[in-house]
């Protein structure tokens, strides 16, 4: 099933109008910011946390939605959790060592980043040393804790409403807190 | 930085910088319409390594590049992912211009308090970030979008792993690097 409404020549302009979009919103929500960045992983700023976790709850409706309706395809990825827990603990070390994440990073070279610049060729090496390593990986590490497409609902046995209705809960507590701190912390 | 004083609420198109609950919502959208218009998942680093497959061109020649496993999948293409990539530099960079944001940096103030003004040491520091992001990202098989926002969105088990793995990995960094010695 393919519910695309653009193709071809279409989909590649609404892809640099996507994009354009996506650009606009990290530069205009801070997170362009090396500072802004750096400081959420040291609980100085809470900027990074409420973009994503608002991102997550207010897109993952709106795509449940359309999911229920027929109007959208799901797009999982296959998850090796092996895979997952040391790529994702090797990014966190990148992240905060650059400063940024690869659509940041990239989003900032057009603010005037020369340190984000330099961050890019940086991720173009890895992304060579990922393909040069790629054989090895693909037959040691790939195949270890492949959970498939697993989703919270089907772990948990609830439904989909609930699962968010829980995370829209959550969301709103981890505000809620970080709204407090900010609080006391100002002078 | 003085994200307060610099907005002016009068203007949205012009104000230095968004409520982060906006903005957020604003990505959240986005990944609605994009689902709904393009059939995609928002996502930077699989359009990244495909780039990453036309630099190796250049030292490796495009028959080797073509060869390797991983290159042979995601083969450096203008693609909806690299014109996303495409978007969002000019995205920023037109809101960058137009809020006058737009600044030449080369080390960022918080940075400055903890290693010093030498350019060198951040470029390197970035560069040695970079290659770890997209190290990670790539064994991931996602980076804070592609698993973090769109994966995370779909409540896959695998995408939030990466979210809280990524975020704790990320504290405990900032924590060595940022300790006062």
């Amino acid at each position: 099933m393919h519910l695309a409404f653009l193709t071809n020549g279409p989909l590649l302009i609404g892809a640099v109008v996507f994009g354009f979009l996506f650009g606009w919103l990290l530069q205009r929500g801070g997170v362009t910011d090396y500072n802004v960045i750096v400081n959420q992983f040291r609980f100085k700023d809470f900027t990074v946390l409420k973009i994503m976790l608002t991102a997550v709850v207010v897109g993952g409706i709106g795509v449940a939605v359309l999911h229920a309706g027929g109007h959208a395809d799901l797009h999982i990825k296959a998850s090796p959790m092996l895979a997952i827990v040391l790529g994702s603990a090797i990014f966190g070390v990148g992240m905060v060592l650059y400063g940024y994440c690869p659509g940041t990073g990239l989003a900032a070279v057009g603010t005037g980043s020369l340190h984000a610049l330099a961050g890019l060729a940086g991720m173009m090496l890895g992304g060579i040393l990922y393909a040069l390593s790629f054989p090895w990986v693909a037959k040691h590490i790939l195949p270890v804790g492949d959970i498939g497409k697993l989703t919270l609902d089907h772990l948990t046995g609830l439904p989909v409403w609930a699962v968010f209705a829980v995370l829209a809960l959550v969301a709103a507590g981890v505000f809620r807190f970080i709204h407090k701190l900010e609080q006391s912390r100002r002078p | 930085m003085k994200p307060e004083t610099d907005s002016t609420p009068c203007c949205p198109l012009t104000a230095g910088r968004w409520n982060p609950y906006l903005a957020g919502t604003g990505i959240g959208l986005l990944s609605v319409l994009v689902f709904w218009l393009a059939d995609k998942p928002l996502g930077m680093s699989t359009a990244l390594s495909q780039a990453s497959g036309a630099c190796a061109s250049l030292f490796m020649g495009w028959e080797k590049v073509g060869q390797n496993a991983y290159w042979a999948k995601h083969l450096p293409k203008w693609d909806y992912g690299t014109w996303f990539l495409v978007g969002t530099f000019l995205g920023a960079l037109s809101a960058a211009v137009i809020g006058r944001r737009f600044r030449i940096e080369s080390v960022p103030e918080v940075w400055k308090e903890r290693f010093g003004p030498s350019v060198g040491k951040r470029m390197a520091g970035a560069v040695m970030g970079g290659v770890l992001c997209m190290y990670g990202a790539r064994l991931a098989g996602g980076c804070t979008s592609g698993h973090g926002i769109s994966g995370s969105l779909q409540l896959a088990v695998g995408s939030w792993t990466f979210f809280l793995v990524m975020f704790a990995a990320g504290v405990v960094t900032a924590m060595l690097m940022f300790k006062k010695s």
